[in-house]
């Protein structure tokens, strides 16, 4: 008998379309279904760290923003440790370190209210520079593109972070440095995803 | 035996972002090469839900949203299946949310204009945990197929959109289930971003009589596969040996 291989393949992905909100944020769409929507609090109230908004948009080849995007940010606390069994720590109670947002349907701006991460140490690659891990998708887009924010406030650790080191055009590391800004006293860092052009933003294949 | 990293992602089963034959990716799809990153501490883990995050009548789209004693008009069917790993070892716990058209075609959402009326006990979304086997179970109503601006007659074969997490980020995924038998699959553009039709075949939901409640609903199984994970057994063996 011919030998084969058990494994399985992937499901394929499929885009989320345009309607997209319902499924997956219905709250934020104005649709009331459920009692508890799912992401909108990443840190909670208890966790260490400084308190910072992200805001951004997600711009297209023709340069406009996309307006029916939904974009997931999954991240560590301010020590560095995610809200993961593998992660090896723990974290403060009610601190998930994952968020769903939904950009606005008239601006296509995002945002979402979180703390500032930590370095976090891999056991391979060795300690990477405070990061959030950015996932979205949108009408369009075929599959889920994953990408990397870092803090412009961070320079020497983003020097030696191995993965902004792993792109090899340095100008293109630029593209995943979210830029620090005051607003009424809060922290705000703007950080931009371009899908197309001269400045496109690096995705990874992970 | 720990869990290593990831099975890299099969880019050839996969859609490409860029199927100009489904206009809208022309605009957003990334023209440069993904940098290939394989999965660190940050990758391998993801968030985790509990039973306090949903209410088990969220599973069920004929009451979720329905007037007390109604019920949405349509096909009653169950949508079922397991979440399991390339390695075919079910994903317990994990969150499935899905949403849809009603059986006309119609979402319930601001940005659809279509024909078809709004159904008022169909709201259109639901989500579930799957349990310690990977198994889930939707009740919902078949949606119907829907017209979009692609080409001037563009009709979208039924589907239900699903989200399934797994237990790492490198694991999530969005995709369609479709129903076997419907001739608008094979010429769906959005179907055919994906290029191989084997891969096509895994999206199609299998009428699953054993499975229907007689007199009552008809069931259609829809199994689904995250990426798998290497062991390190061998890894782990301490230096020298
Ligand atoms: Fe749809």
């Amino acid at each position: 008998m011919r030998q084969t291989l058990d494994y399985l393949k992937e499901t394929p992905s499929q885009t989320a379309g345009p309607y997209v909100h319902i499924g997956l944020a219905p709250g934020a769409a104005g649709f009331e279904i459920y009692k508890n929507e799912l992401g909108w609090d990443i840190a909670g109230p208890h966790a260490a760290g400084e308190r910072i908004r992200i805001e951004g948009s997600v711009i297209d080849g023709m340069g406009s923003p996309i307006k029916d995007v939904l974009l997931e940010a999954w991240q560590a606390n301010a020590a560095g440790t995610y809200a993961h069994p593998e992660a090896g720590g723990t974290v403060e109670d009610g601190f998930r370190g994952w968020g769903r947002v939904i950009t606005d349907f008239e601006t296509g701006e995002w945002g979402f209210d979180t703390i500032k991460p930590g370095s976090v140490t891999d056991g391979t690659v060795g300690v990477m520079a405070p990061h959030i891990s950015l996932w979205f998708v949108a009408r369009g887009v075929n599959i889920g593109l994953h990408t990397r924010l870092y803090f412009d406030d961070e320079q020497d650790a983003n020097a030696g972070d191995p993965i902004l080191n792993l792109i090899e055009w340095e100008k293109r590391r630029k593209t995943l440095i979210a830029q620090r800004t005051e607003r009424d006293g809060k922290t705000v860092y703007r950080f931009d995803i371009k899908l197309q052009g001269e400045d496109e933003t690096v995705f990874f294949d992970i | 035996m720990n869990q290593g990293p990831f099975y890299q992602r099969d880019r050839r089963w996969q859609p490409p972002a860029l199927t100009p034959d489904y206009k809208t990716s022309v605009a957003r799809s990334p023209q440069y090469s993904m940098i290939s990153l394989g999965t660190t501490v940050s990758e391998i883990t993801g968030p985790v839900f509990g039973h306090n995050d949903v209410d088990p009548r969220d599973s069920d789209l004929l009451t979720n949203y329905a007037k007390p004693g109604e019920s949405p008009i349509g096909e009653r069917i169950l949508l079922h299946g397991r979440v399991l790993d390339e390695n075919a070892k079910p994903v317990p716990n994990t969150l499935v949310e899905i949403w849809q058209a009603n059986s006309g075609g119609r979402y319930r959402h601001r940005k659809d204009t279509y024909l078809a009326p709004i159904d008022p006990n169909f709201g259109g979304c639901g989500r579930t945990l799957t349990d310690e086997a990977g198994y889930y179970c939707f009740r919902t109503v078949k949606p119907g197929a829907y017209p979009w601006r692609n080409w001037v007659n563009s009709w979208r074969p039924a589907h239900v959109h699903v989200s399934a997490f797994g237990t790492a980020f490198a694991q999530r995924l969005i995709t369609q289930c479709y129903f076997e038998g419907d001739p608008l699959i094979p010429i769906c553009p959005i179907v055919k971003t994906i290029p191989d039709d084997e891969a096509i075949e895994q999206l199609i939901a299998k009428l699953d009589l054993n499975a229907t409640i007689p007199l009552d609903t008809i069931a259609y199984k829809f199994d689904i596969v995250l990426r798998g994970r290497r062991s390190t057994y061998f890894e782990n063996r301490p230096e020298g040996n």
